[in-house]
């Protein structure tokens, strides 16, 4: 921070960036908890959403509420309108080729438990090899480890080194002609780190493995291509993107949809339908059975307006300065370990205090206003591999600001005063 | 007026940094495990009792200060009861913890430093593991102790 150059171009950078501005777009923000101003870093566990998103909810139950695809009366064809409107951004937001890549699903679990129930489960014979990592959430392990157990396929793990990061070299000794999927995160969930899923793709792709991203932490960050990524699938869900909850999405190639068996049978997925058999419908449709969370794309599509008009790039540069700032504040405290050190990474701050268990550090922050989430990230891999139960993790989104890093530190230090 | 300190009061404090009766007890004839999977709390329970009293009580395992020192004041204040004693202070702190009647502060002691925890519906858990464990000991049940 000594360079004058670096400081200049933080003024110009956070001038660009009006934070009080886009606080004002988020009125949860306004709350108090325990009578202090709360500060929400809590961001990779789920994200506030705008009044932009709150309002077209509330428009949509108040004026437009109705099935889609069926009625012909106005309510149900406004309705359909709005949701296959959402779909058409969220395939221009990830730069699809096609809405019919697009399909609506609970979250990111849900998009992997469909991929992995439905292209897995028809694909795969014993003797295959899925590869996955030691850095995934539970949602990105579990549904393997189910397909493992009913195809026979041998599930494997990319290591990571004590920064973190995936271990590339045993990522390519992993990989062979019996791969079949290779599933990774864009971004760890519990310590923050990039991984860099483009190498991984050609690699993969190199020996015939299809690629999955659970993209679940990288949409509020980062702009993803998924034509230039050059995925096959890739999972992410509408709430930790400022959007509602029990929304999400899965992007798939066209073809590899096509050749896909349905994931669940209901209305809205067929063709036809008689007492024998059924057809089914065409992509999208085919994988979206029963009465969609309408409301929930909608909002989806409210929120990727948002963003879109934020500008995600100006954002990222924002968090990226915002984390350097914490990372500095953080290794000024005494008896502060982070957990998670990569040399690319984003927004996630994970710790311990010595001494101090994580869910004593998050109520007592939370006296302080101060939301974090404690514990195991649903990630126990990771914290076996550093040797921890449990960490301390403050996840940052555009609307934080260096005082509410500052508050963090503070709340840290009224943390060991208590147990010293 | 909210104070944090009425959670980690200080007799909650101490025992966490410095826990009583912690460390494997030789040749306890119960031991117990408990564990709460959503925060990663474990705890295993050595009891020597001949049926009557309970003679002698360790724990060890790691979590956070709430449940800590929880067992530690369990332990220290189980030393010597009979298992009807027993019975009556675990129902006794679990109305301690988990309602706002009124509690018999003679026969709690130290324990009812956690009063507190019943402000924090999160945090019951913690104090409470290793009493549902102790209470399993008792009952002769040999499964390990879940909280959720």
């Amino acid at each position: 921070m000594n360079n004058p150059n670096t400081v200049t171009t933080l003024i110009n950078k956070t001038a660009e960036f009006d934070v009080a501005k886009i606080r004002a777009d988020f009125p949860i923000l306004n709350e108090k908890i325990h009578g202090k101003p709360l500060v929400y870093l809590d961001n990779a566990a789920t994200a506030q959403k705008p009044s932009h998103v709150i309002e077209v909810l509330n428009d949509y139950y108040r004026e437009t509420n109705s099935n889609i695809h069926r009625g012909v009366h106005t309510l149900s064809e406004k309705a359909t309108a709005q949701y296959e409107s959402a779909r058409n951004k969220v395939k221009d937001f990830v730069n699809a080729e096609s809405t019919k890549e697009i399909i609506f699903v609970r979250g990111t679990t849900d998009a992997i438990n469909l991929v992995a129930q439905s292209f897995g489960r028809d694909t795969l014979k014993a003797g295959d090899e899925i590869i996955i990592t030691e850095l995934e959430h539970h949602s990105n392990i579990v549904p393997w480890q189910i397909l493992s157990d009913q195809t026979g396929a041998t599930l494997r793990y990319v290591p990571i080194n004590d920064a973190g990061e995936l271990i590339l070299e045993e990522f390519e000794k992993l990989l062979n002609n019996k791969t079949r999927i290779v599933a990774v995160g864009h971004i760890s969930n519990a310590l923050g780190t990039i991984n860099p899923i483009k190498t991984i793709i050609d690699k993969a792709h190199a020996v015939g493995a299809k690629v999955l991203v659970d993209g679940a932490q990288a949409v509020p960050h980062t702009r993803v291509d998924v034509k230039a990524l050059d995925c096959d699938f890739y999972a992410f869900s509408g709430h930790k993107l400022f959007g509602p909850t029990g929304i999400g999405v899965l992007y798939g190639k066209e073809a590899l949809l096509d050749a896909m068996p349905p994931y669940q049978g209901g209305g809205d997925m067929i063709q036809m339908v008689t007492m024998e058999k059924s057809t089914y419908n065409v992509l999208p449709y085919k994988f979206e059975a029963g009465t969609p969370h309408i409301a929930g794309v909608i909002g989806l599509g409210a929120a990727i307006d948002y963003v879109n008009e934020l500008g995600l790039e100006a954002a990222a540069q924002y968090e990226i300065e915002l984390l350097d700032y914490a990372n500095e504040q953080a290794t000024q405290v005494a008896g502060l370990n982070l957990v998670g050190t990569a040399k690319n990474k984003t927004s996630i701050l994970s710790f311990t205090l010595d001494g101090i268990h994580p869910h004593d550090i998050g109520t007592i922050l939370d006296g302080e206003g101060v939301a974090i989430r404690a514990g195991h990230h649903c990630a126990m891999p990771v914290m076996e591999r550093f040797n921890v139960p449990a960490t301390a993790r403050a996840s940052f989104a555009f609307y934080n600001t260096r005082q509410e890093v500052d508050a963090l530190i503070q709340a840290i230090d009224k943390c060991q005063k208590v147990f010293n | 007026m909210f104070d944090i300190k009425d959670l980690y009061q200080e007799v909650i404090v101490d025992h966490n940094r410095s826990p009583r009766n912690f460390g494997k007890l030789e040749n306890a004839d119960t031991t117990l495990e408990g564990f709460n999977p959503l925060c990663g709390d474990k705890l295993t329970l050595y009891l020597k009792t001949d049926g009557v009293t309970i003679n002698d009580i360790a724990f060890d395992g790691s979590g956070c200060a709430i449940s800590v020192a929880s067992a530690s004041l369990m332990t220290d204040a189980m030393k010597g009861k009979s298992l009807e004693e027993a019975e009556t202070l675990f129902n006794e702190f679990h109305n301690l913890v988990t309602t706002d009647n009124d509690y018999n502060e003679e026969l709690l002691g130290k324990l009812a430093a956690l009063a507190g925890v019943k402000d924090y519906p999160a945090r019951v858990k913690c104090a409470s593991l290793c009493w549902h464990t102790l209470h399993s000991a008792l009952q002769g049940d040999n499964t390990p102790v879940k909280t959720e």
